[in-house]
């Protein structure tokens, strides 16, 4: 475990545990809303970010947070409030940020394509002492958040007309989890890069479910797949120079084909278990229909 | 619950609502009193469900006024004193889900942040037990039939312990012992002194339940008064139901009989 000494694993090790909790923390809720690619957008947008810190010589973290934010407001205000065609609204959002960072990163004296290339692809070396202390902070406020309010953010992403007559402040929960998904996103950037934090998002959910049948269990799972990828990831991109974002979703994806092939044996088990029950019980096929009125309703299912 | 009070829990007047440029609700009235049952009957695309929805706060009217306890409904905050059962949609959640999950966030609506207490934890298992889903409440909602999913839906309306249940359709697309064990449920609501404004589509099982019914027609009431007895779903105007049972085939329950 020699790469346990060295300060630069030691520090891309610990931002790959705080990315494997967070981004699937809140990827569920996203994968819930059914808005899967929600991260990918942010990410295309946190790149103008990117390149603004590089113009103006400030964090490139910092600034990628302030655009990611601004911008995932605003999809989630195109979502709630546009009108049609808001799905031509986000993608002139999408490509515009691309576009304006890789703008930006040109015109500015420090940063290179070489620069840009390690936050879109992620990269180990240049995790820095200041981006581990971003990193943790903005990884503190996802966990508060994902983790604190999970009951209402469950409500609000499984019925969010249900979730109003509640008396929840839905609108703020909603502009939340945006904030929150694009929070996520620039502290799985340095680790994942911008172009695959939506992987990471939303693939360990997909795992997750396919074993599980409750919301509380397919979150435990994601964030333990999370981790377990992201931290396998880092050691093979140490030890095989490959680029640790590529190799932790694969990583992920290995994880969702395991997992499906373990769910149907699994699955055929609950139903002999459950089968079994009934046999014992008294309601097996053999008992008689209640005579009551007639089925009024057959025909509109 | 024959005895009204004379303080509604909620009065809709002359409410007027448009969808697009479509105007749904042209001038509604519909009053329901304490521990009263009103069925909101009307054909397809009536506008009984943007009715019950405008009650809720989710469709704003552009004319009239809404009630609910004797609060103007825009400044209607007591959410825990009504319990809501949306039309079900067949639109899955993304994530699977439990039915004690599912049922809990009925409960938000007593307590909105914090914890779960042991009397939040008792009321949302009463609630699942009342629509007889108990020996289920660790399976995932999307593994339940249509009647068992509208069962968890109402249970979710239920754990807040509402004094008033408004449903839209919850008898839509539910099989046999699901309405009978929806119209059991119910039924104990009422006797509890609940009141109800529902939506159907027909009266069915439900009907010596109804106290009064209000027929909506392409956006306006055209009946306010005993429910349409009888006659049942063949006097609703713009009537298009499909019989499941032509003339002449004997009923399930007359095989068995
Ligand atoms: N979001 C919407 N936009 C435009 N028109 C709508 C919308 N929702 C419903 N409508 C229209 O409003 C009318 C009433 O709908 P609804 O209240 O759902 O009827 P019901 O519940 O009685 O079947 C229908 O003609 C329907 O097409
Ligand atoms: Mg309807």
């Amino acid at each position: 475990m020699e790469m346990l000494d060295l300060a630069f694993m030691q520090r891309a090790l610990l931002a790959a545990v705080l990315v494997g909790i967070t981004a699937p923390a809140v990827g569920i809720y996203l994968v819930q809303r059914r808005q899967a690619l929600m991260g990918d957008g942010i990410g295309h947008v946190a790149m103008t970010g990117v390149g603004l810190g590089f113009l103006l010589n400030s964090s490139p973290v910092w600034m990628a947070t302030i655009v990611a934010v601004v911008g995932s407001v605003a999809m989630e205000l195109i979502r709630a409030y546009g009108k049609t065609r808001g799905d031509l609204a986000l993608a002139l959002l999408f490509y515009g940020g691309m576009a304006g960072g890789v703008l930006l990163i040109n015109l500015s004296p420090t940063g290179s394509n070489a620069n840009l290339s390690s936050y879109l692809f992620g990269s180990l070396s240049t995790v820095s002492s200041e981006d581990i202390t971003a990193i943790a902070i903005l990884a503190a406020f996802v966990v508060l958040v994902t983790v604190g309010l999970r009951r209402q953010l469950f409500a609000v992403s499984q019925d969010e007309e249900f979730a109003r007559v509640t008396g929840l402040p839905v609108r703020a929960l909603n502009l939340l989890i945006a904030v929150t998904a694009a929070v996520t996103v620039t502290v799985a950037m340095r680790v994942v890069g911008l172009l695959l934090v939506s992987a990471l998002m939303v693939v360990p959910v997909a795992a997750a479910q396919q074993l599980s049948k409750s919301f509380r269990t397919t979150f435990v799972l994601a964030v333990a797949t999370g981790i377990t990828v992201t931290l396998a990831g880092t050691a093979t991109s140490y030890y095989q120079d490959v680029p640790p974002g590529a190799t932790i979703v694969l990583y992920a994806i290995g994880v969702f084909v395991l997992l499906t092939l373990l769910a149907t044996p699994l699955a055929k088990r609950r139903a002999r278990a459950t089968e079994a029950e009934a046999d014992a019980g008294t309601d097996g096929c053999g008992a008689p229909l209640p005579a009551t009125r007639r089925p009024t309703d057959d025909v509109k299912v | 619950m024959a005895a009204l009070d004379q303080d509604p829990v909620i009065s809709v007047r002359g409410a007027t609502a448009t969808l697009g440029a479509r105007p749904v609700l042209r001038g509604v009235d519909l009053t329901v009193h304490r521990g009263e049952v009103v069925a909101l009957l009307g054909a397809n695309g009536s506008g009984k469900s943007t009715a019950v929805r405008s009650v809720i706060g989710q469709v704003p009217l552009t004319g009239g006024r809404i009630e609910l306890f004797g609060t103007e409904q825009k400044r209607f905050r007591d959410w825990a004193r009504v319990g809501y059962v949306p039309q079900r949609t067949t639109a899955a959640s993304g994530v699977p889900a439990t039915i004690r999950e599912v049922v809990s966030s009925g409960r938000l609506s007593r307590r909105r942040f914090g914890w779960l207490t042991k009397a939040d934890k008792a009321a949302v298992e009463a609630a699942i037990d009342l629509v007889g889903l108990t020996d289920r409440a660790k399976d995932s909602v999307s593994a339940l039939s249509g009647g068992q999913h509208q069962r968890v839906l109402i249970a979710r309306a239920l754990a807040s312990e509402p004094e008033l249940l408004i449903m839209d359709e919850p008898m839509a697309g539910v099989d046999l012992a699901s309405q009978e064990i929806l119209a059991a449920t119910l039924r104990e609501q009422v006797a509890g002194g609940t009141s109800v404004l529902l939506v159907l589509h027909e009266l069915g099982p439900l009907e010596p339940l109804i106290d009064r019914a209000v027929v909506l027609r392409e956006g306006c009431v055209v009946h306010d008064g005993p429910p349409p007895e009888a006659v049942g779903q063949h006097a609703l105007p713009g009537h298009d139901h499909v019989h499941p049972h032509a003339a002449g085939e004997p009923l399930r329950t007359g095989l068995l009989t």
